[in-house]
């Protein structure tokens, strides 16, 4: 008997962790991982049609990305975003510490609100875009494309603060399109009409809170919402449910990235290289170059890069510009040179489109300065439009024009109109 | 008496690179080997019954894809299996593993620092932006900084507009690349130790140095240049063990015409008025050529094989002086049944990779120490692989080939020669590692070859066992390898050049010296390169 029990826990002891390991080991087996929605979305996966989102599968479409990019303008979409990196940034030095760390003045940041942000590496190129949340005074939660652990606790050495990636704890969904605010009111989040454009608040959820933002990617109105992963499916059926008759579709990449172009909006290591992955040192850049510049606060002190961007912008050795641009006809220019004279290059088409709401053919597009930023004039980009194995070569005639290509007033009308 | 366009002194797989390009170039070539065999390093020798072993190289991703186009290996079955990686397993039951796939990569390093893991990309950026930096450098002929001649200077233009085309931080990234300790350059990225000992040993592999000694870096950099059917940086196995890279070079030199002879030994260079005419054999036979190409290390080629009289004294000097340093020897296993590692999910890819036990750089360095104090390492470093895991041609059906690579083995134990018995004890630590995490290990054992520095050295002719054929530390590359001067393939006596991996780029199973030597012996004899294809653009 005494033999019995002091073995007992003594093999529950090694057990137990062995046990832990021995899960945590499996993810060899498993490359994608699902989000905590993948269930649901798995569920409306008609198309099967998935790409990899830092490791997770994800879709590009669900059942049709025509329609799925009509349910955001017309309707509600609903997106999963869990597969974004998420740090949670904790302590009486946060503020200070991300006021070195990104671009824009942190002090400016109530609680309570969102502000779109960028940061860069010493020497002034820019690693990342994202989104900073500030949940309370000394708690923030930083989201973005890629993964930036080292550099962000490397900055944090000697500040009163803690930073954990807590990509996998936090479930992400973005509610975007023009029912969306009647679909969170039809939920029951009572007061989410108080929110106004990159506000933030807390609601009541399954006996735990969600946070809701009034942010997105696409140019419409819209939401996001953050939701431990325990309360993730709930959280999902009770939009869904709600949002029935309000015409919510769960929908896919495609058509997202659709919006976020007419939006004007970039994506990392789509329209541009973000610094730590650039494998060719011409391909970085500093944020003047990307249209980040705005976001650059050169009164609030120091800030990692403000050296080398000062410098740059002082010198004028800022080498390129991000430009939005118009161009005649109606074919996408994906991918297609941008010519001066229709024979001098000058830059790249990094995404491009229709635009089925401004009704017109846009891009967004990297120049080479002078191009884009002081000369502006004649243009051109080669379209090669590949049509049954043969490319039609188009020479179109393309116009720097200002971004976002569409302003949806209902994307900052409070409150939000009940469609 | 015929006398040959061309003798290559050793059937290794540069001397073969080396005749095959020559006799495509319409030479008349006859490579003289010592052995029974081919293949030098890279060969598979049944020293069982149903058993293949790569007994000395066991995985392929260094040997350049231009090489094999040009030598036309794939058409004589030259074939490459790339693996999925691997794992060092730790001290605590548990294991670190490598995978292919971005993501599960990330996701198991995260299982010992979340940190480290995302550390990655940082760490691979900067490699890669090495590589790319040197991989061009692999193909072409090292200028003589010293020269004049409008190829040189073209040349050292060449490096200076590479160097200088490199912003400022990756010119100091490179030059403390070419000359920092693995160990000091992985804690620029990251803090867990089993992670940097991961990365750590393709910085040590073959080099008589330890983690932290200066000049590792680069080490490293020089085994993550290879690439496996343009899957860049992977390693593979090839199929039939790495004899079936010289199998394939063998054959593809004899369809063009090409003469092998194996079974013999060359005694000495034979000279004349400070020209190579030809080689002795030791049975006494004499064969002439017009010129003579040793794919010997530079050690051996012009301290034994080429009278002193014939060289100048600071030639040899530098010769003597070249560190060629014995570090490694082998331990290749035949077994009746895969080995079991507990700690490793029995379904996990890193059985078809390459597995260590070694999971601190502390351990790392200690193995090292009982190099510099001549003895082998108690606790060795173990570059381990079953390659019959993915290539069913090496053993019988359920039975397997077991490679392991082992640091350290020193020339000599306490300054005399290795013994029978010295070699046994090495064996054990060898085996009695493995045993460790794998139980029943021994039981399996169906047939073992216990190769130290005495072994390699008396088979394969690499001096002191040292599998580069000389350090690849900075200051014997490029056109200090292997000394200053001589860095073209060519040597202070007319008609004998060098295209071993003691010169310019260096070891691994790469091809490039042979290739290299080929391209300039053309150039002096006035015939044309363009069956040779150049490097390969690295956009």
């Amino acid at each position: 008997m005494a033999k019995a029990t002091r073995k007992k826990p003594a093999v529950t002891e090694i057990d137990a962790p062995a046990d832990a390991r021995t899960a945590a080991q499996s993810h060899f087996r498993t490359l994608r991982l699902g989000t905590p929605f993948q269930p649901r979305i798995d569920a409306l996966a008609r198309t099967d049609d998935w790409y990899n989102w830092a490791g997770y599968r994800a879709p590009h479409s669900l059942w049709d990305e025509e329609l799925e990019y009509f349910a955001i303008r017309s309707q509600a979409a609903l997106f999963d975003i869990s597969p974004m990196t998420k740090y949670r940034i904790e302590g009486s030095d946060a503020e200070a510490f991300l006021n070195r760390v990104t671009l824009r003045d942190v002090a400016k940041l109530k609680p309570g609100r969102v502000h779109y942000t960028a940061w860069c590496d010493d020497a002034g190129f820019v690693l990342d875009d994202g989104t900073l949340f500030r949940l309370s005074p000394t708690r923030f939660r930083l989201c973005s494309q890629e993964r930036h652990l080292p550099w962000l606790l490397d900055s944090a050495i000697g500040s009163e603060v803690t930073v954990e990636e807590e990509t996998e704890a936090v479930g992400g969904l973005a509610l975007q399109g023009p029912t969306s605010f009647a679909v969170l009111v039809d939920a029951g989040f009572a007061g989410v009409d108080k929110l106004k454009i990159f506000d933030l608040a807390e609601f009541p959820h399954d006996g735990g809170t969600v946070t809701i933002s009034r942010t997105g990617f696409t140019g419409d109105l819209g939401y996001e919402l953050f939701v431990p992963a325990e309360k993730a499916l709930s959280l999902w059926d009770r939009l869904m449910i709600a949002g029935e008759l309000r015409g919510i579709r769960a929908i896919g990449y495609t058509a997202l990235n659709r919006a976020r172009l007419e939006a004007g909006l970039i994506v990392a290591n789509a329209d541009f290289t973000t610094a730590e992955h650039a494998i060719r040192t011409d391909r970085l850049r500093m944020p003047d170059e990307i249209g980040l510049g705005f976001m650059i606060d050169l009164e609030k002190g120091h800030f990692n890069g403000r050296r080398a961007i000062l410098e740059a912008r002082t010198k004028r050795k800022l080498r390129h510009v991000l430009v939005g641009l118009e161009i005649e006809g109606n074919i996408p220019a994906e991918h297609a040179i941008v010519y001066y004279k229709k024979s001098q290059e000058v830059g790249l088409v990094s995404a491009a489109m229709w635009s089925p709401m401004a009704k017109r053919n846009i891009a967004l597009a990297s120049l080479k300065r002078p191009f884009g930023d002081t000369m502006v004039e004649d243009l051109w980009v080669e379209i090669y439009a590949m049509r049954e194995l043969q490319y039609q070569k188009l020479m179109k005639r393309a116009k720097v024009v200002q971004r976002p290509f569409i302003k949806l007033d209902r994307r900052t009308a409070n409150p939000p109109a009940d469609f | 008496m015929k006398a040959w366009d061309a003798i290559v002194i050793g059937g290794g797989h540069n001397g073969l690179v080396n005749a095959c390009y020559l006799q495509r170039a319409g030479l008349d070539v006859l490579v003289v080997e010592k052995n029974d065999w081919v293949g030098g390093a890279a060969t598979s020798r049944e020293l069982t019954p149903g058993f293949l072993y790569s007994n000395c190289s066991y995985v392929c991703s260094l040997f350049r894809p231009e090489i094999m186009r040009d030598l036309e290996l794939p058409r004589f079955g030259l074939q490459v299996i790339s693996y999925e990686g691997g794992a060092v397993f730790t001290r605590d039951g548990d294991y670190l593993a490598n995978y292919r796939d971005h993501d599960a990569h990330r996701r198991e390093f995260a299982r010992f620092s979340k940190r480290d893991a995302e550390a990655y990309d940082r760490y691979a950026r900067d490699v890669t932006r090495q590589c790319r930096f040197i991989q061009p450098l692999l193909m072409r002929t090292a200028p003589d900084p010293t020269s004049f001649r409008p190829r040189d200077l073209g040349e050292l233009l060449y490096l200076g507009k590479k160097f200088a085309g490199l912003s400022a931080e990756e010119m100091a990234l490179t030059l403390r690349f070419w000359t920092m300790s693995i160990s000091d350059f992985l804690d620029e990225y990251f803090e867990t130790d089993v992670i940097k000992a991961n990365f750590a040993l393709s910085g040590i592999i073959g080099t008589a140095l330890g983690p932290m000694s200066p000049g590792t870096a680069y080490v490293l950099l020089h085994h993550y240049m290879g690439e496996v059917d343009g899957s860049v940086g992977a390693w593979g196995y090839a199929r039939g063990g790495m004899g079936a890279v010289t199998k394939a070079l063998a054959a593809s030199f004899k369809a063009s015409g090409g003469t092998i002879r194996t079974g013999a030994e060359v005694d000495h260079v034979l000279v004349s008025r400070g020209k190579a005419k030809g080689v002795a054999l030791a049975g006494g036979e004499d064969i002439y050529g017009k010129l003579v190409v040793s794919n010997a290390d530079v050690k051996r080629t012009f301290l034994k094989l080429v009278e002193e009289k014939e060289l100048p004294d600071i030639f040899l000097r530098r010769v003597r002086n070249f560190k060629i340093r014995g570090s490694s020897g082998k331990v290749n296993i035949a077994l009746d049944s895969l080995p079991e590692f507990p700690a490793l999910p029995k379904d996990s890819p890193a059985y078809r990779g390459d597995m260590h036990f070694t999971d601190s750089m502390e351990r790392m360095e200690r193995a090292y120490d009982d190099w510099k104090a001549g003895r082998w390492s108690a606790d060795p470093f173990l570059d381990m692989v079953i390659p019959t895991t993915l290539d069913p041609t090496m053993a019988p059906p359920g039975k397997h080939f077991m490679s392991c690579f082992v640091q350290y083995a020193p020339p000599k134990i306490a300054g005399a020669d290795w013994t029978d018995a010295d070699r046994d004890g090495f064996a054990e630590s060898v085996i009695s590692q493995i045993a460790e995490y794998s139980p029943g290990f021994r039981d399996r054992i169906v047939h073992m070859e216990v190769r130290t520095p005495r072994e390699i050295e008396a088979e394969v002719g690499l001096t002191e066992g040292n599998i580069f054929q000389g350090e690849l530390t900075f200051d014997q590359l490029l056109f200090n390898r292997p000394v200053p001067g001589y860095a073209q393939y060519r040597s202070p006596l007319s008609g004998l050049y060098m295209c071993g991996s003691s010169t310019h780029p260096g070891g691994g199973v790469m091809g490039a010296p042979g290739r290299n030597a080929a391209a300039e012996i053309l150039r002096d004899l006035a015939k044309s390169t363009s069956h040779m294809s150049p490097a390969h653009d690295v956009i």
